[in-house]
């Protein structure tokens, strides 16, 4: 029986590992100063980098998260707390769609709530498309962690005059904190990678670019232009740009499970 | 200082069911009173009316007359109010798993916007006394979780927790059924020192811990209140027959 619980952990964990070890062979070779810190340079001139797309990347899903989280656990508070109705069963029946919609379709929909009305291509575009990707995965999560925290718990805060939104915000979710992080860093690393809700919000761009309400480059985006394009440079970039991207997310979600993991107390 | 608590006419629902019919009873201040009664005969029911536990249950529903003190329970004062005048303690010790210890006894203050650090502090430490915790929890304050003490110690940081918020009634729904003999001779202990502060009203199965900490013991059975007198009179001279029936051991 452990032999094959030992197996089965194996054969699940090698992609992941085949997945790592492929990208650093092929793009950590081309990773340098350069690519870290300068824009693509025109077709045909060897160099550049892809400093614009790593900034452009953390931009969008500083918005993503900045807009997905709060109603992500605003959602799933409800859902625990108040949604044991049928606008609860509602609400939760859309979220499950929600979560199968493909990635590209919530591309259309940003295009069209985002982009049409600003008449250009933007960052918060492109944060807003993976937002509405996060939202849903993040509510079910919130519910079902916040479900968790045994009834005594919230009776213990009533009984000692606290009020129900109170208790909510300062004892229920806080006690549930470690299982709605998780939630929200799954979202978050989910729609890191994202690439077609991209293609017509943020759009991508050669340049730097600061302004949320301007075409933004993405690591994704770059990734997939240059890996499609004819060049050797480009492909190596490419390797590279997916090998920076996998480690911002795994150490991104590393650093906030430290940081939580700090602030816990012995025996909790 | 513990106030009395009367209640008449109380009835108690929970959807279409009844729970509880027609509750008379004069609790005395500065005692303990103790309710027993086989399982479901409505004492935990009953006790969560006296701080509108009862109505956070859905569909459950309550008629009648509490007065805690000069407090009217169910006319025109808010819940939350009511539950810093009447702390509660539950079967299973349920303190906050992800707070300090500190932190659990002062909750109940600080969610309530109370801010005083050094006020805070000495209601901390005044409470964890109260509830003869302090010395096996004073060097670890702010360091260990509420969760990783042990049972025993767990209902008595609850109990603490439940004094920091200086009430006036203390509610113990069978405090003891989660502990070992020594935990519970513990907080029997504890009961006897709290009675001349606050009023206590206790739920108990056992009916030796009920003669051993209480003056009054009302006795329960399917929903009403069958007998209600002082504890002595109620184990050694019932005026009912069932009652007599229950502490005799011949059912229930």
């Amino acid at each position: 029986m452990t032999g094959v619980s030992i197996l089965t952990v194996l054969i699940v964990l090698a992609p992941l590992f085949a997945i790592f070890a492929y990208l650093v062979y092929k793009g950590l070779g081309s990773i340098n100063l350069a690519f870290l810190t300068q824009t693509p340079k025109p077709v045909g001139e060897p160099g550049g980098g892809m400093a614009n797309a790593i900034a452009g990347t953390g931009v969008i899903l500083a918005i993503a998260s900045l807009l997905g989280v709060p109603l992500g656990i605003g959602a799933g508070i409800f859902l625990s707390e108040y949604g044991r109705n049928r606008y609860g069963d509602a609400v939760r029946f859309v979220s499950d769609v929600m979560n199968g919609v493909p990635s590209i379709v919530i591309g259309i929909v940003a295009y069209g709530l985002v982009v049409m009305r600003q008449k250009h291509f933007s960052a918060l575009a492109g944060g807003v498309a993976l937002a509405i990707m996060m939202i849903p995965t993040i509510a079910r999560t919130t519910e079902q962690m916040l479900l968790l925290v045994p009834q005594a718990i919230r009776e213990a805060a009533f009984g000692l005059g606290v009020s129900r939104w109170r208790t909510t915000l300062s004892i229920t979710l806080r006690t549930a904190t470690s299982g709605v992080i998780t939630g929200v860093m799954l979202a978050f690393a989910r729609v890191a990678g994202e690439t077609a809700p991209l293609l017509f919000t943020a759009f991508g761009n050669q340049f730097w670019n600061w302004r949320l309400d301007q075409p933004t480059a993405a690591l994704s985006l770059q990734i997939y232009t240059y890996a499609l394009s004819p060049f050797d440079d480009w492909h190596r970039q490419a390797w590279a740009g997916s090998l920076v991207l996998i480690v911002l997310i795994v150490s991104a979600v590393a650093a906030v499970r430290i940081v939580v993991r700090r602030g816990t107390l012995a025996g909790a | 200082m513990g106030v009395g608590i009367t209640v008449e006419h109380l009835n108690a629902f929970y959807g279409k069911t009844q729970a509880l019919f027609d509750i008379n009873i004069a609790v005395q201040a500065n005692h303990a009173t103790a309710l027993i009664g086989p399982s479901g005969c409505g004492k935990s029911t009953f006790i969560r009316c006296l701080n509108r536990m009862h109505e956070t249950i859905p569909e459950a529903r309550v008629d009648g007359m509490v007065r805690i003190g000069e407090f009217s329970v169910y006319n025109g004062t808010s819940a939350t109010q009511l539950r810093r005048r009447v702390g509660m303690v539950f079967q299973k010790p349920n303190p906050f798993p992800t707070m300090s210890i500190y932190d659990n006894v002062a909750a109940g203050l600080k969610l309530n916007g109370f801010r005083n650090r050094k006020q805070l502090d000495e209601i901390v430490q005044k409470s964890l006394h109260s509830s003869a915790l302090w010395d096996e929890v004073k060097d670890s304050l702010h360091k260990k979780s509420g969760a990783s003490l042990s049972g025993g110690q767990q209902q008595r940081l609850c109990i603490a927790r439940a004094l920091a918020v200086q009430p006036e009634v203390l509610l113990m729904d069978e405090p003891c059924s989660a502990l070992d003999p020594i935990s519970t001779g513990k907080i029997e202990e504890l009961i006897f020192q709290l009675k001349e502060q606050y009023t206590i009203v206790i739920v108990t199965h056992n009916m030796q811990q009920a003669a051993r900490v209480a003056e009054f013991t009302g006795f329960f059975l399917l929903g009403k209140m069958i007998e209600f007198d002082k504890t002595e009179k109620v184990f050694t001279n019932p005026s009912d027959k069932r009652t007599e029936d229950y502490v005799t051991g011949r059912f229930g």
